[in-house]
């Protein structure tokens, strides 16, 4: 039996590379397609188009990321949306009227508050031993809570430079700044976290809890850190969302369940271990540029909303499908 | 003599299967007679768990023919086969965990009253059917799976490493109970790494190598030689060299050991542990099943704190809190079971760089470079083949448990404890352990060795201790440890003493309820019995394996 023992050939490791990533590829294709369909049905579709499905998709993108750091660490968090409601809510009273400097200090503070909230999440997970779908569903409801009673009803303002940085085009009117300001904001944070160890560990502990332990990767460390991550994401996530609307609001939107549809329909298995960060971007993208085509074709709202439901498991279990008969073959 | 089809329980022919690029089974055929048992061997990765998977329905072959009491059929699941007449026991039990066993019963319709009988015949009568599955041991599950397959009648029983996890006297009953099954109308298909097993109760052996059927070989005297020679193919003279230059054992000098426990205690499973471990050397570790071994490497490995006593690395006090301090300190654990060790979808790469011996750059970020390299080095120390490495749940097991061994080899090994790291591995692989252990002893590693093997002893360790009633009972050097002596030892009896196998087995149940009382020393005061003790032993243990 041929044992292969020197590292892959370059033409071998782009092919690997193609076929694990190969799930991203295919939603990537999906999406093209789905831009190509938008078009012939909306001719006048084009940069205006493409601006608005930008800063639009940007809070749940970082949402969707902020449930996939989780999820890939082997837990779920059901209280992304309450999160991003209390950190955009927060960040839209103390920033109204305010400077420029006050407004990047409330910022710092907010993302601050994003790692607080994420450790106090994991920290209960950890130390209660509660399952995290119960801890975090509370914690949802006290995030919620405290919103509410930061801001009763949508109110408060961005700073003008915090606006700028997601909405408008930068330099090319084909080129959104809210896709600029996601690949930045998430290559920052995240490849540094993918290169280094903790990255790893937070792979090893959703993949095999036990046998990340018996090699020594500090479980409990790694999930706290998972969730505060999360956290930080969700307070990203807040934060463009009082970026985008230019105010806070105290009622999560339907963020935290389209995060966890983002993370399935992204490939990242909901038992941990598998997947990435760039799946459920793309997969963000697709369902609100759906969306979109469905307001094109005037289909009714609520019919909308059924037909979103019926493609996610439609498109998830199609791709179950190619990677059973893949298996087989 | 010539055997129609009709003749045949059951009948499977060119059968193959591939998964991706990787070919499980090339051309397999199995034939078995009514009322034969019928081995099926062959080395780990050689299409033996794929055949079984395609024979209960649970894998659906590319090509072949499955041919039941002369009808050809298609077999759709595992309930389909069943109804066809095929029932296996794995060796995972297959009850529901939160379910009592009754309600475990009913979920596969099993009828009870035979159910019961079978149960007695096993020898297991006190189990109260309302308990839970969870709460039984281990073992019993084992044998309640057994007794609910034979219960439902099966045309043909298939039997997959069901006795590894049975302590001896367990495996005595289930044997005699299989034998028995000889010359009626029903076949039992028997899969064992244990030789002795093969020889005690198979009638034909069918051998499988890289997927094929290489040969049908009737089991008598002698058969094994031809049997292991049939699995191995080519390379059987390569390792009958490598098993003799084995045991090259250098006399200990004086120096300081790398590993001293004393009196090291946990729960009522381990009393007074204490020994030593030099560097250089492979320890071996002796004992039953359930001595308190599983206890004191817990705590070795840091994964558990002794309730008592003391553990030293270099002659310094140590107390680990948690596995990666253990880690640090340098004593690596490589478990018997892989699923315990590995992350079955993550890829080699990164089973082998998860515990973080790769150098740390700038900003907290990992060196690729140098991790690829350790990774590749390693790969190719162990031979692994990596072909599927993407996934490593999609190696075979021998090449599972080698990349549990690479990571440690890829951080370099000080200690290493390895946990009967050779079950259910084929011999080839084994064989490479064992080298690599030698070669890592040699380089100045200290190895702390526990196997269910004793025939391991000899093969790799410098000498070994025996733990009975978790205390450290004795040592015996590596000249001294055949198997006799060391069975002998491990129930703790005095040298001179026979072990028949009724003695052997009532020494393996009593040493349960001693184990709890605290007062293990029960069993020394055994009598010593007749006069040609290494007889009996070689009698009852005749495996030979190379």
């Amino acid at each position: 039996m041929p044992v292969e023992v020197a590292g892959p050939r370059p033409r071998d490791a782009l092919a690997s590379w193609a076929r694990r990533n190969a799930w991203t590829m295919g939603l990537v294709g999906f999406f093209v397609l789905l831009l190509v369909f938008t078009k012939a049905i909306q001719p006048t579709y084009g940069s205006a188009g493409i601006q608005f499905l930008a800063t639009s998709v940007l809070p749940l993108a970082l949402a969707a990321v902020a449930q996939a750091v989780v999820v890939i660490g082997g837990g779920i968090d059901l209280s992304v949306g309450s999160m991003m409601a209390l950190t955009s809510v927060i960040s839209a009273r103390l920033m109204m009227g305010q400077s420029d400097s006050v407004s990047v200090a409330v910022v710092l503070g907010v993302l601050a508050l994003g790692v607080v909230l994420g450790t106090i999440n994991g920290g209960l997970v950890v130390l209660t031993r509660v399952p995290d779908i119960v801890v975090t569903l509370a914690m949802s409801f006290v995030w919620a809570g405290f919103a509410l009673l930061v801001l009763e009803r949508p109110g408060g303002g961005s700073a003008k430079w915090l606006r700028d940085l997601v909405v408008g085009p930068l330099g090319n009117e084909w080129i959104p700044k809210a896709l600029i300001a996601l690949i930045v904001v998430v290559a920052i944070i995240w490849i540094p976290v993918r290169r280094s160890r903790v990255g790893l560990s937070i792979y090893a502990i959703g993949s095999n809890q036990l046998a990340a332990f018996r090699s020594g990767v500090p479980v409990g460390r790694t999930k706290v850190f998972a969730y505060a991550l999360t956290g930080l994401f969700s307070a990203l996530a807040g934060l463009s969302l009082t970026a985008s609307t230019g105010i806070g609001s105290p009622v999560p939107g339907p963020y935290t369940l389209l995060s966890v549809a983002a993370v399935v329909l992204g490939g990242v298995s909901l038992a941990g271990g598998r997947g990435g960060i760039v799946g459920p971007i793309v997969a963000v993208v697709i369902l609100q540029l759906m969306r979109t085509d469905m307001t094109f074709l005037s289909i009714n709202t609520d019919l909308a909303t059924v037909a979103q439901g019926i493609i996610l498991i439609g498109v998830v279990m199609i791709g179950t499908l190619v990677q059973i008969r893949r298996a087989r073959a | 003599m010539t055997l129609t089809s009709t003749d045949l329980l059951l009948e499977a022919t060119g059968v193959s299967k591939t998964y991706g690029a990787v070919v499980a089974l090339k051309s397999a055929s199995l034939a078995v007679r009514p009322g034969e048992v019928h081995a099926l061997m062959g080395a780990n990765g050689a299409g033996k768990s794929t055949l079984v998977k395609i024979l209960t329905g649970a894998v659906r072959p590319d090509a072949g023919r499955i041919v039941v009491r002369g009808r050809e059929r298609t077999l759709q699941s595992p309930a389909d086969a069943r109804r066809g007449g095929i029932v296996s026991v794995y060796q995972e039990p297959a009850l529901i965990p939160d379910l009592d066993i009754r309600s475990n019963l009913r979920l596969t319709e099993t009828p009870l009253d035979p159910f019961r009988h079978w149960l007695r015949e096993l020898g297991l009568e006190d189990v109260d059917l309302s308990s839970l599955a969870r709460t039984l041991p281990l073992a019993s599950l084992r044998v309640i799976d057994l007794a609910r397959a034979m219960a439902i009648e099966p045309d043909v029983l298939m039997l997959d490493e069901m006795t590894a996890a049975l302590p001896a006297n367990l495996t005595e009953r289930v044997l005699e109970v299989i034998g028995r099954q000889r010359g009626g109308d029903r076949s039992v298909i028997f899969i064992s790494h244990r030789m002795i097993e093969i020889g005690a109760v198979c009638d034909r052996a069918t051998v499988l190598r890289a997927g094929e059927t290489v040969g049908v070989v009737d089991v008598n005297e002698g058969s094994e030689e031809r049997i292991v020679k049939l699995m191995l193919g080519q390379i059987a003279e390569g390792l009958a060299e490598r098993t003799t230059e084995a045991p090259a054992a250098e006399a200990r000098t004086v120096m300081q050991p790398r590993l001293t426990a004393r009196s090291l205690s946990s729960s009522s499973k381990l009393q007074d542990a204490s020994f030593e471990l030099y560097p250089g050397e492979v320890l071996g570790v002796v004992a039953l099943e359930g001595q308190g071994q599983d206890e004191l490497f817990d705590i070795l490995a840091g994964a558990d704190r002794p309730s008592g006593g003391e553990l030293l690395v270099d002659d310094t006090p140590v107390s680990f809190r948690h596995p990666a301090d253990a880690i640090r300190a340098g004593l690596v654990y490589v478990a018997a079971d892989r699923a315990e060790a590995l992350l079955m979808q993550r890829s080699v790469r990164e089973n082998i760089a998860l515990p973080f011996s790769t150098p740390v750059g700038h900003w907290g970020l990992l060196d690729l470079a140098s991790e690829g390299r350790k990774v590749a080095t390693a790969v190719a120390t162990l031979q692994i083949d990596a072909r599927a490495g993407r996934e490593v749940r999609r190696l075979s097991g021998g090449n599972q448990q080698k990349v549990t061994i690479a990571r440690w080899v890829a951080a370099g090994v000080r200690t290493m404890l390895c946990f009967d790291p050779t079950r259910g591995i084929d011999i080839g692989t084994k064989n490479q352990i064992y080298g690599l252990l030698r070669d890592l002893a040699d380089a100045g590693a200290a190895i702390l060795f526990y196997t269910s093997e004793l025939k391991e002893i000899q093969l790799v360790c410098d000498r070994a201790i025996v733990i009975f009633g978790g205390r450290v009972t004795a040592e015996i050097d590596v000249t001294d440890a055949d198997e006799a002596s060391l069975l002998r030892a491990a129930y703790n009896l005095r040298s001179d003493a026979v072990i028949p196998e009724l003695v052997a087995a009532a020494a393996a149940s009593e040493s349960e309820p001693a184990a709890s009382e605290s007062e293990p020393a029960a069993a020394e005061s055994e009598p010593a019995g007749a006069e040609s003790p290494a007889a009996a032993v070689e009698r009852s243990h005749p495996e030979s394996r190379t």
